[in-house]
């Protein structure tokens, strides 16, 4: 019986460290490396909207004269075409777990104008 | 002889998590005929390639299914350099390579759990699982993302893996090796799982031939065909490539060619990390491609060749792209080696067969 030759390997799993982690008492580190998800330092941005038109599945919006930036996170598939076109290196791929959603949402972001704000 | 009747297996069936579905007409306890139909999740994504550019569809591109990811991008990369004249720096020809073997550690190990599950031994099931996490794990930390990796750009890579990493990676797949052999000892040499798959589903070499069979199945009828000893890219730098063939084209050599190939996708990591050349991971590419400028592509998935083809005209949108998958060559195969089986080894025979159906439809 092949579960009498696997016995040894099973037999030896009972004191070894488990393999799975008790989630969501327990959760895993997330990697430094992770894809995450996109975060936009208004700060640097110029509203260029070269982000969107990169996105592969149009989950960023760009406008200009209401000087918002907004990401679909829905629509969002962690590819990072947007951060590495970034002219200003203002979006970036934060390595954290999102918690899970209950609702659909959209974030838009307010772009401070920094000329205007220079010239006051 | 008792009166022909059919029996519907699938699209929802607890051995195979594919939508396929089969006319099983039997005649007692023997299947007479399995006649296939699929459809059940097409996407269109050959349709997208007109409305994304060539950068974006390779998000598209490895989508398709959700095993064979690596793959997908990888030759789809691979075919719109070729239409581009695009010459990929070494290093990112290693790496894209050594995440694509991974891949098929992975593909390889799901297979053998899902196979293992179906005879009911399902300790091993747990086991061979346990350790496709530790390959799932090397994918987060080296390319951010577990399934899809998003790695493979057109001209290169996006990330590099430095040493310490690549240490890393192999310490854990020399772990994997060590407790994947006896799992894979234990799977070839038990006596329940030889009298389940030794002479059921006989595929012979000049059926297999005749029915243009791709992959480990093939190869498991003595079929040496195998994409990677073509020597294209990184693979060309092996010390020594060879199919694993078996000439029995039973399930049993299918379950025997795939266990194998495993050990060898871990060898050719490990060699490939060693040589690991050092220097750029991506070069830019400008433009489009030419108008009327074709190109076409194979590589080996793990379910065996798929072939890549690609049309420009002009625009940063291709004008075509084209994918045959592994699983539309081997379908006619798997009805064949139906045909004339024992009702109870069908699930046996699909299950060492192994269809994707997500890359067959698209």
């Amino acid at each position: 019986m092949g579960s009498f030759k696997l016995g040894g390997m099973t037999f030896g799993s009972l004191f070894k460290k488990p393999e799975t982690v008790l989630y969501p008492v327990e959760s895993k580190p997330a990697p430094a490396g992770l894809k995450g998800h996109i975060v936009n330092d208004v700060s640097l941005c110029i509203l260029c909207g070269i982000c969107q038109k990169t996105c592969p599945c149009h989950a960023i919006t760009v406008e200009k004269k209401a000087r918002t930036w907004a990401i679909d996170p829905f629509r969002c598939v962690q590819c990072g075409s947007c951060a590495r076109a970034c002219p200003k290196a203002c979006l970036t791929m934060e390595p954290t777990y999102t918690p899970v959603a209950t609702a659909e949402y959209v974030t838009t972001l307010e772009v401070p104008d920094q000329k205007a704000a220079a010239a006051e | 002889m008792g009166k022909a009747t059919v029996i519907p297996f699938g699209p929802q069936h607890p051995v195979l998590p594919e939508p396929l579905h089969l006319d099983l007409v039997v005649e007692d306890e023997t299947v007479i005929e399995a006649v296939p139909q699929i459809g059940f999740v097409h996407r269109g994504l050959e349709k997208l390639v007109e409305t994304r550019d060539y950068n974006q569809f390779i998000y598209v591109a490895e989508r398709i299914c959700g095993i064979c990811a690596m793959g997908h991008s990888l030759g789809y990369a691979e075919t719109v350099e070729s239409l581009m004249g695009v010459e990929v720096p070494k290093r990112a020809e290693y790496l894209r390579v050594i995440w694509h073997e991974l891949s098929r550690v992975h593909s390889h190990l799901l297979w053998l759990g899902l196979a293992a599950d179906a005879f009911g031994f399902e300790s091993m099931f747990m086991h061979c699982w346990r350790l496709r996490e530790r390959v799932l794990d090397i994918f987060e930390k080296t390319t951010g993302g577990r399934v899809i990796l998003s790695v493979v750009k057109v001209g290169g890579v996006v990330r590099d893996i430095d040493d310490a990493m690549m240490a890393q990676v192999i310490a854990t797949l020399d772990g994997i090796m060590d407790d994947y052999t006896k799992i894979m000892n234990t799977l070839l040499t038990d006596t329940s799982v030889k009298n389940r798959t030794v002479d059921v589903g006989y595929i012979s070499h000049k059926d297999a031939l005749a029915l243009s069979m791709v992959g480990p199945f093939a190869r498991a009828s003595a079929v040496n065909y195998d994409v990677r000893s073509f020597g294209r890219g990184a693979y060309g730098d092996l010390a020594d490539f060879r199919p694993i063939l078996d000439d029995g084209g039973d399930c049993f050599a299918r379950v025997k060619v795939r266990c194998l190939e495993v050990l060898q996708s871990i060898e050719i990591i490990k060699e490939l990390a060693a040589k690991m050349p050092a220097g750029d991971i991506e070069v830019a590419v400008k433009g489009a491609p030419a108008d009327g400028a074709q190109a076409s592509n194979v590589l080996e998935q793990p379910r065996g060749e798929c072939y890549y083809y690609a049309r420009g005209n002009g625009t940063k949108n291709l004008e075509r792209m084209r994918m045959r998958t592994p699983t539309s060559q081997n379908l006619a195969g798997m009805t064949s080696a139906l045909a004339g089986c024992d009702l109870a080894d069908v699930n046996m025979i699909i299950l060492t067969i192994d269809p994707c159906i997500s890359c067959t439809e698209r």
